[in-house]
């Protein structure tokens, strides 16, 4: 079962690292495979993940380190259960506010962990919960602003003993 | 079968106030990638939404994956536009729906 949740994501970097150009320095996170957003150095996105943010981001142009903010624990040591937080500074008026907050899994067997809709009486664009993490990887967070703006936040999170039911 | 729920709102918020809703579902989330003793695939079946309304009008909705833990938990915000009662409706893969209605109390 772990082995069938690992197999993706070796391999798939490596066929496409000669498409980017590797990062200056190597200390800056290298371009995703799509090279749409940032790859936390060591890690890799999986296919599945491109998809699904490909399909999510279609041809706009996403906002890096924006409003958009997800706040993660560095070190899960039980993945079946990590909180998180997805927030954007929005005043949340009918002219500017957050309509869709995505919550994607770069390495769990399934990339869209949730997806949340909201409208200007929700007041604040916050949403926290709680979610699986199979093995240490980059959580990403995508917000749809009504505006059409798009913003992209990335973070790595260490996890000790993965979810996802591979126990 | 029925799914305990748990909702939590402040209490007598004001007018205007932005409050935070928390909801919780009692619920396996069983993912459809475990297998159990024998080597049978066990059946996905995970909570696939929640769907918020307050005096009738939507205010909030989720759509979720696998990759959400057991007993899915989301809290969210809303400003108060008076009093109401909130309905949360949770529906999962084996079309069992569960429906709390909270009613808020407004100072």
């Amino acid at each position: 079962m772990l082995a069938l949740m690992l197999r993706s994501a070796p391999g798939h970097a490596e066929t496409n690292s000669s498409a980017t150009s590797p990062a200056p320095g190597g200390a800056s996170p290298a371009p995703s495979l799509a090279g749409r957003i940032p790859v936390s150095p060591g890690l890799s996105h999986s296919p599945q993940f491109e998809q699904v943010l490909q399909e999510v981001l279609a041809d706009a142009e996403p906002v890096l380190d924006g409003p958009l903010t997800i706040e993660l624990p560095e070190l899960a040591e039980n993945g079946n259960v990590v909180p998180y937080t997805l927030a954007v500074e929005s005043p949340m008026t009918d002219a500017d506010y957050v309509r869709t907050l995505h919550l994607l899994s770069s390495a769990n067997p399934q990339a869209a962990v949730a997806k949340f809709h909201l409208i200007p009486a929700t007041g604040k664009a916050s949403v926290s919960g709680r979610m699986r993490l199979a093995k240490t990887q980059d959580v990403v967070a995508v917000a749809e602003l009504f505006t059409g703006q798009l913003l992209v936040a990335v973070r790595k999170v260490e996890v000790t003993i993965g979810g996802c039911g591979n126990e | 079968m029925t799914n305990k729920t748990r909702i939590k709102l402040p209490e007598n918020p004001a007018v205007g106030d932005v409050i935070e809703i928390r909801a919780l579902i009692n619920h396996v989330m069983e993912t459809g990638n475990r297998k159990d003793a024998a080597g049978q695939v066990i059946p996905r079946n995970i909570v696939k939404s929640l769907t918020v309304t307050f005096a009738s009008i939507p205010v909030f909705s989720a759509e979720f994956g696998p990759g959400i833990s057991s007993n899915p938990f989301v809290a969210f915000y809303m400003r108060v536009p008076g009093p109401g009662e909130f309905v949360f409706t949770w529906e999962d893969d084996d079309g069992h729906t569960t429906i709390e209605r909270t009613p808020l109390n407004v100072a």
